[in-house]
């Protein structure tokens, strides 16, 4: 039997005192794919940042377990450093800060280990090679005058680097030409292992075209309304989220 | 982990703030009297002009009321400040023959590292006379002079006196005139005609004694078509009585010649710091300023360059940063003298805990300076909302044919940027920190590898314990 890595039960959750989450479940095992979709202000990103721990959000019922363990009040590096990552949708620009000693002093936060300097430059620029960066790209500062495609191309580079158990990729694929989908979908399917899994947020289904989902949850109005395997994605394009219909 | 305190009131300075036994040979009495001024004068055996020079500064000194246009200077009480501290040491040429708690401080402050690092000299400055100074044969062989104040009147009497506060003059300011009267130790540069001085000259100094003002002389000539980077860095320990500095700097850069005159300033949190600081560059010379402001409880320094040759340029780089109880006022200010001369002035500002960073600046340009250009740059990164920041540059242009720009940018340290690092398992404090060096990286930049080394850990420093 697999083993379970997160579990969300009964979520409840305000930002800036509106409640956004109202009882949200979800469960992720590892080696599964997992997709979340639904309509705008369904609650999509409050999920994901209450997973992640944003100071912003606060859970007011309900916990989060991952590995058994619950971090419903964990700050949010010690969750990171437990192996949750996040792809931001819209990454921060960080100006005097390199990409790659970004990536050094976070692997090193992470792991608890010091880095051994010539075999991460050598990780670093395969992984680049893989996603098609540019290696200039290590020595600019972070995101700093990146295009929207870079950023995202540069989160899963940090993902990655960073090598988490569980990946939560929020709207990654949202912005980026078919050809960036691809390597992006590449790098992700090729960093998917039976010891982690991978949440997807997105609108549309391009980014699915190229991974194996499991398991597809649509949101609506702080809940869960649907569950069901890949052929709810084409039920979704088919009819759009208003005839879903609930659980 | 142990949670770190909200705030931590008096920070752990560690090596910063070794104090040794108040040791010293000769100590004038408080308060301020002709009769001390000759004193000082008489102690360091000096020619004639050089005291009457003091004795008619301390009449300005006396005449000019203190500053009202900047920050609260009440604290000030010159009754109480011992001007002159003379430890009980004469200058020694090598290290060895150096007092032992001395040179303990001066080791703890890296500077025989920095030697070692192949540096040109070393002079440090321990309370008001230099102890300890060397210099590279080969600039010696090169014609280049670096000494203390006191050793270049006696041995180039006729270059200091031809320089000697002649560009920064005492009846400029109050404190200025103070530093006519009192001033003592310092570094004296000249760097002949066409002397390129190829690895950067340093000194660094700092006050030990209870109650002591200090009032170091800076002065340097770069001749015709040389080249010099001079780094002068200083770090203070802590007292509990007001400490006052009014050094002045001096800086004449020739026709051709290029110097960059480089500061990190870290004083302790008690500290009066009321330094002037001024260059004046001849045609198509090039002064650089990069400058570190940390610490001192009040700030006011204002670096000047004085464009009057054709072609002259001026560039300040500057960063400061003011934590809880500290008024930082800074920024630069250039005249454009002559035509075609330019001036860039790129500040960096932090404030955190209630403290307070201002910009100062003034750019003029002369009504036959034409073809001129000056591009000012001014952000300010606020780390909470109790600390405050502010920009007031002044422009005074006098003809059309000039290009001016400035830019000012004020604004809090974004939280989603904190969360952003943070998702990647960094900590709250340590992801400000390193925006925060992130932020100063621009100067970090422009500085010798060991001083941006010790600008990081100063920020690190003053960040600890910054979580709200």
């Amino acid at each position: 039997m697999t083993e379970m890595l997160l579990e969300v039960k009964d979520i409840h959750a305000e930002v800036e005192g509106k409640e956004i989450l109202k009882g949200l479940n979800l469960k992720i095992k590892k080696g599964e794919v997992h997709v979340i979709m639904g309509p705008n202000g369904a609650g999509k990103s409050t999920l994901v940042n209450i997973i992640m721990g944003h100071p912003k959000y606060e859970v007011t019922k309900g916990s989060i377990i991952f590995e058994g363990e619950d971090i419903t009040e964990l700050k949010t590096e010690e969750r990171a450093k437990k192996g949750i990552f996040l792809s931001f949708q819209a990454p921060e620009e960080v100006p005097g800060i390199t990409v790659e000693s970004f990536l050094r002093a976070s692997r090193s936060a992470i792991t608890g280990k010091p880095i051994k300097i010539m075999a991460f430059k050598r990780e670093l620029r395969e992984k680049m090679a893989q996603l098609k960066i540019d290696e200039s790209y290590g020595n600019r500062y972070l995101n700093v005058g990146f295009s929207g495609g870079e950023k995202k191309k540069n989160e899963i580079l940090q993902m990655l680097m960073l090598n988490p158990k569980l990946a939560i990729l929020d709207e990654t694929d949202s912005g980026l030409d078919v050809d960036a989908v691809k390597i992006v979908s590449n790098g992700v399917s090729q960093f998917k292992n039976e010891d982690n899994a991978i949440l997807i947020i997105t609108h549309n289904s391009k980014i699915l075209e190229f991974l194996d989902v499991d398991y597809v949850h649509v949101i609506q109005d702080g809940r869960v309304v649907k569950v069901g395997d890949a052929t709810l994605v084409n039920e979704i394009n088919e009819k759009g989220f208003e005839n879903i219909g609930s659980v | 982990m142990e949670k770190r305190k909200t705030y931590v009131e008096d920070l752990d300075r560690g090596l910063y703030d070794i104090r040794n036994e108040d040791r010293y040979s000769f100590k004038v009495s408080s308060g301020l009297t002709p009769e001390i001024v000759e004193e000082i004068s008489r102690e360091k055996n000096e020619p004639q002009w050089m005291r009457e020079f003091r004795l008619k500064s301390l009449e300005i000194y006396n005449k000019l009321e203190l500053p009202t246009w900047g920050p609260s200077l009440d604290e000030l009480d010159m009754d109480n400040i011992v001007t002159y501290v003379k430890p009980d040491t004469s200058l020694k040429g090598s290290w060895e023959e150096v007092p032992e708690d001395i040179k303990n401080t001066f080791e703890r402050l890296g500077i025989p590292q920095a030697e070692r690092e192949s540096l040109a000299g070393v002079g440090a400055q321990y309370d008001s006379e230099v102890v300890y100074h060397s210099i590279r044969e080969e600039l010696v062989e090169q014609g280049v002079i670096y000494t203390d104040m006191e050793t270049a009147i006696r041995d180039y009497e006729d270059i200091v006196k031809e320089y000697f506060m002649k560009l920064v003059p005492p009846n400029d300011h109050k404190f200025v005139a103070l530093h006519g009267a009192v001033w003592s130790g310092g570094s004296f540069v000249y760097v002949p005609a066409g002397v390129k001085v190829e690895i950067p000259l340093q000194s660094y100094f700092r006050l030990n004694s209870p109650g002591a003002g200090q009032f170091e002389h800076t002065l340097i000539i770069v001749e015709k078509g040389a080249y010099l980077h001079f780094i002068e860095g200083c770090s203070a320990p802590k007292y509990s009585v007001t400490n006052l500095h009014a050094g002045c700097v001096e800086l004449y850069v020739k026709e051709d010649a290029y110097l960059r005159y480089s500061t990190i300033e870290n004083w302790s949190k008690n500290m009066m710091n009321l330094n002037t600081k001024r260059a004046v560059v001849d045609k198509k010379g090039t002064i650089e300023w990069v400058s570190g402001s940390f610490g001192s409880k009040v700030s006011m320094l204002y670096p000047m360059s004085i464009l009057r040759g054709e072609g002259a340029k001026a560039e300040f780089t500057g960063v400061t940063f003011a934590s809880k109880g500290q008024i930082l006022d800074t920024g630069a200010k250039v005249i454009h003298a002559a035509p075609y001369t330019s001036s860039n002035i790129n500040s960096k500002s932090i404030s955190k805990g209630g403290g307070e960073a201002v910009y100062r600046g003034a750019i003029k340009v002369a009504a036959n300076a034409h073809h001129c250009k000056s591009t000012v740059s001014c952000e300010s990164l606020m780390l909470d909302d109790i600390s405050r920041s502010d920009t007031l540059p002044v422009l005074d242009i006098l003809n059309d044919e000039v290009d001016i720009g400035h830019e000012a940018k004020i604004g809090r340290i974004s939280e989603e940027a904190i969360y952003y690092l943070m998702t990647r398992g960094i900590s709250e404090e340590e992801a400000k920190a390193m925006i925060v060096r992130g932020f100063v990286e621009p100067i970090a930049k422009e500085l010798p590898l060991e001083y941006a080394v010790e600008m990081n850990n100063l920020i690190n420093l003053e960040m600890e314990g910054s979580i709200g």
